[in-house]
């Protein structure tokens, strides 16, 4: 516990810099997997910083039907999952910051992030918008559910409602705790897609309206406002993975040998996410919330074999 | 002492002046109001910040019976919002509901007289003072209901809650006639170890739930509940979902201080009827397109996550775990209060709504930001607190209430926390659904009809009140310390023992920290989102066909719509569509309803059954005034000839 001020203070400086300036690499990475899969050559890992820096440079365009919500809507991703981002440990435990109930806070952030960003998309008054924050809000609830029950398993022990005690448990390595991290794994796993709108879930790079949940949404969006919605969705894969990690990653207690991992951690979740979007395709809309289920139930059996 | 009763008296007689005037009656009741609120909040925070409290014993009401108040910390914690809504309402209502309006002068007469019933109920200490405080806020409250009483919908909505108000009055004498056997006294008081574990005490228990939950509104006991918030005016809808349901919680808060031993199944009850509450509160509100409805169906939910709090804090009490029971009642009684200033504050402002376009219903309105900026910003607000989202008080309530499920997951194999917990995730984001919904579809987008295109912000003198309930959201969001200590006593005057303070259990300046961070992060991004270049003066992206209409917007309905259906075991919804077969389709329509499951799907259809049978009954009642008092009279000599046997 006592730990020098010098060296957390080195461990918080890292984990910022890591949120702030690497996670637009994770989307290179998962479409370098994805055009690598389909023999194509593909844009480079860095595509994004390239886009980002094109796109604060360019003109917004506001809809005459918008309001300041419109604005709220990317200011408030990007704002409250930089905030969530200090509550998980990365590479180094505990987080910057952690208190009893950080966990929840760290839910609720991603709920604040979604009620603005469908607002915002209300505010434009399309058809199309509409239709995706419906969407939204339907698939969220599961989620979420799914996430909470995943908390309840690893706080079956200890009681304990932050998020640098839950993802420090032995996990994976404890013969009694196995059986149930494996589960809470696969039901993040599936939130972690369905959250960062991916494959089979939602399929970042279509061009039919009709069929999006997320990207639609963000339909709306241009310059500056768009640039924050990239670099938002970025953080969140980045942020969301960091949690999924917690559950896996040994904690050796050697800096180097944990940032390393972590970082080895977020590569091989980025390639994953490559790979099933190489290999599957979209579920049907009315197939998702099957889907999602599937999460919650690996969830709630996580529990459930604990209280045997 | 004197504070309370100048408050008491202050607002009893609000609405006295202005009927003898013929004009500014209602500045003169706001202007009461406001301050029996400043005298009664003093008087309330002295207590809460630990000075003394006191007790009266009345000699003889005129029923004959001795009476008496005790203004403890829970009468104190429960008055702040009793004054704070009534004075918010009533300023509120000077434009709102002005001289000439139907019924304006008795309706001011009305709300000061229930303010003073409540905050009269709050500190009743004796089972009779109690009673006659409850019996004179419900038919109070009814009056209320039935103000617009040309309407056939409010007079409906006015005798369901009448009667439903009196069968939990019923049932709560026979409550108080169990509890008073036990005691020997009407005196409110501890009862005797061992009584709530008795058959006895099982019995009573169950009727004190019947008759608090028919008050709070619990599933299923809500079915009166959304046409009478609906049909009031709004201000006292505010002051009714804000405050009036809460003094079903009081009652059962009440309950839980006398009793020293809470069975374990008390606790399980309460979470497993808070469940059922919140999620088919939260569902039933997603399918409303009366805004005001929709509002009232979420105070259901929010009556559920207050039983999940005190349920989950009765199970720490009964297995002895004090912080459990801290974070739970601490979380219960702080949403108790966030929810009167988020709901009353919800209800101002769609009265507002309301009042600028003359319909309720949602399909109708759309893109009001516009017009109505503040009335806008204050249901934004109202919103993201109810919601439970950070930063704003409704996160921290709800924040207590997880804490304390996660802290008893380590016991036993009771399976409630984790339901709590389940429940909280699953409300919160049906919530989240159901209130982009409502903002989304009334305030932004384009307007859906020619009244929401007309409609003009409301005046200064109704939206002062909502920036104030606005701001105290935010207060208790940004600052949740400043409300740590005065729970703390509240806490200690229902459990009889000290509990661990809430300051300790959870880390409050992480929270007010945080919330900083997150406004910084906020300003810096707008400011440097809105530097760049920018075009306004552009459509919607309408896909490069003919620009989007206001028509083909997505309605409450259809943003509702997969939510909805997905819940078929739990929501009946009826659509009436003629679907479109031929070639050349001819113009149709398409209507969507979702009735109550309680009230519509088993309440009616049953009664209805039950009435027809019991038909050859009729005959008792002749509706003649003397065979009634012969039915009295002999009821009475009955009784007189049983008791001499």
């Amino acid at each position: 516990m006592a730990e020098p001020v010098l060296i957390r203070s080195l461990h918080i400086l890292l984990q910022v810099l890591a949120v702030l300036a690497l996670s637009p690499l994770i989307p290179g990475l998962i479409n370098r997997v994805k055009a690598t899969l389909a023999g194509r050559t593909g844009p480079p890992v860095l595509q994004l910083y390239h886009d980002l820096a094109k796109l604060s440079g360019k003109a917004a365009l506001f809809s005459r039907t918008t309001t300041g919500m419109f604005l709220a809507g990317p200011v408030a991703t990007v704002a409250a999952v930089l905030v969530a981002s200090l509550l998980v440990p990365f590479g180094h435990l505990p987080a910057p910051i952690h208190f009893q109930g950080d966990a929840i806070l760290f839910i609720y952030l991603f709920g604040l992030a979604r009620f603005l960003t469908v607002l915002a998309a209300l505010d434009t008054g399309s058809s199309f918008e509409g239709m995706g924050s419906a969407r939204e809000v339907t698939f969220a609830p599961l989620a979420e559910l799914a996430i909470f029950l995943g908390f309840a398993a690893l706080a079956k022990a200890s009681g304990s409602a932050s998020l640098s005690d839950l993802l420090a448990s032995p996990g994976l390595a404890h013969a009694r705790s196995m059986a149930p991290s494996c589960l809470v794994l696969a039901g993040w796993a599936i939130v972690y897609l369905a959250e960062n709108s991916r494959i089979p879930v939602d399929d970042p790079n279509t061009h039919l309206e009709l069929t999006m949940i997320h990207e639609v949404m963000v339909l709306d969006h241009s310059g500056r406002p768009l640039a924050l919605v990239l670099y938002g969705a970025s953080l969140k894969l980045m942020v969301l993975g960091a949690l999924i990690l917690g559950l896996v990653l040994p904690r050796t207690g050697r800096p180097w040998l944990d940032w390393g991992a972590f970082g080895l951690g977020q590569m091989l979740l980025a390639a994953g996410v490559g790979v099933v979007e190489s290999v599957t395709s979209r579920l049907a809309m009315a197939k998702v919330p099957q889907f999602l289920m599937v999460g919650v139930l690996a969830s709630a059996f996580a529990f459930l074999i604990l209280l045997v | 002492m004197s504070l309370y009763w100048t408050a008491l008296l202050l607002s009893a007689l609000s609405g006295v002046p202005g009927l003898f005037t013929a004009r500014k009656g209602g500045t003169v009741s706001a202007a009461m109001l406001t301050l029996a609120a400043a005298c009664g909040l003093a008087e309330a925070a002295r207590v809460l910040s630990g000075g003394s409290r006191w007790a009266l014993q009345l000699p003889a009401t005129p029923l004959g019976a001795a009476g008496a108040l005790a203004f403890d910390p829970i009468a104190a914690f429960f008055l702040i919002p009793v004054l704070v809504l009534s004075a918010c309402g009533s300023i509120y209502g000077i434009r709102y509901w002005p001289d000439h309006h139907e019924n304006a002068r008795r309706l001011r007469l009305l709300l000061g007289l229930l303010t003073a019933f409540t905050a009269l109920l709050v500190a009743a200490a004796h089972m009779i003072t109690f009673l006659v405080a409850w019996e004179g806020m419900a038919i109070v409250a009814f009056f209320l209901v039935i103000t617009e009483d040309r309407e056939a919908a409010a007079r409906q909505a006015g005798w369901l809650y009448l009667i439903s108000t009196h069968v939990g009055t019923l049932c709560l004498f026979g409550a108080f006639a169990l509890t008073a056997g036990a005691t020997g006294t009407f005196q409110f008081g501890l009862l005797p170890a061992g009584f709530a574990t008795s058959a006895r005490g099982s019995a009573a228990f169950g009727l004190f739930l019947l008759s608090f939950g028919l008050k709070a509104g619990v599933l299923p006991l809500h079915y009166w509940l959304p046409s009478a918030h609906a049909a009031a005016p709004s201000h006292v809808s505010s002051f009714m979902s804000g405050v009036l349901i809460k003094t079903g919680i009081l009652g059962m808060i009440r309950l839980l201080s006398w009793v020293p031993d809470p069975p374990l199944w008390w606790g399980g009850t309460f979470v497993a009827l808070g469940a059922l509450s919140g999620i088919m509160g939260v569902a039933l509100a997603l399918g409303q397109h009366d805004l005001k409805r929709l509002l009232a169906y979420h105070s259901i939910e929010n009556i559920g996550i207050i039983l999940l709090g005190i349920g989950l804090g009765t199970l720490g009490r009964s297995t002895g775990h004090p912080a459990v029971m801290a974070l739970g009642y601490g979380g219960a009684m702080l949403h108790v209060l966030n929810h009167g200033l988020f709901k009353g504050l919800l209800f101002l402002s769609a009265g507002a709504v309301a009042q600028a376009t003359g319909t309720r219903n949602l399909d109708q309105m759309g893109g009001l930001a516009k017009a109505m900026p503040g009335t806008a910003r204050a249901f934004l607000v109202g919103a993201w607190a109810i919601c439970g989202l950070p930063p704003l008080n409704g996160f921290v309530s709800e924040l207590f209430i997880y804490l304390a499920a996660f802290q008893a997951l380590p016991w036993s194999r009771s399976p409630w926390p984790a339901l709590a917990l389940a429940a909280l995730a699953l409300i919160g984001a049906l919530a989240l659904a159901c209130f982009a919904k409502a903002y989304g579809i009334v305030f932004l987008g384009a307007p859906r009809s020619p009244a929401a295109a007309a409609a003009a912000e409301a005046p200064r003198s109704m939206r002062v009140p909502m920036g104030i309930l606005a701001l105290g959201c935010l207060l208790i969001g940004l600052a949740p310390g400043l409300a740590a200590p005065a729970l703390d006593r509240l806490l200690q005057a229902m459990t009889g023992r000290p509990a661990p303070p809430l300051a300790t259990l959870v880390t409050l300046p992480a929270l007010t920290a945080l919330a900083g961070l997150l406004l910084a992060l906020g300003l810096l991004l707008r400011r440097w989102a809105k530097r760049g270049a920018s075009a306004r003066d552009v459509p919607t992206w309408d896909c490069g066909f003919d620009p989007a209409t206001p028509r083909m917007q997505y309605t409450a309905s259809s943003f509702a719509d997969s939510l909805v259906s997905a819940m078929p075991w739990a929501l009946w919804p009826q659509v009436r569509w003629r679907k479109l077969t031929t070639l050349f389709p001819w113009p149709t329509r398409y209507e969507s309803h979702l009735p109550d499951p309680v009230l519509d799907g088993v309440g009616i259809p049953l009664l209805e059954r039950l009435a027809h049978r019991l038909e050859r009954l009729r005959f008792f009642q002749a509706g003649h005034l003397p065979i009634y008092l012969l039915y009295v009279m002999v009821t009475l000599f009955l009784l007189l000839l049983w008791t001499a046997v």
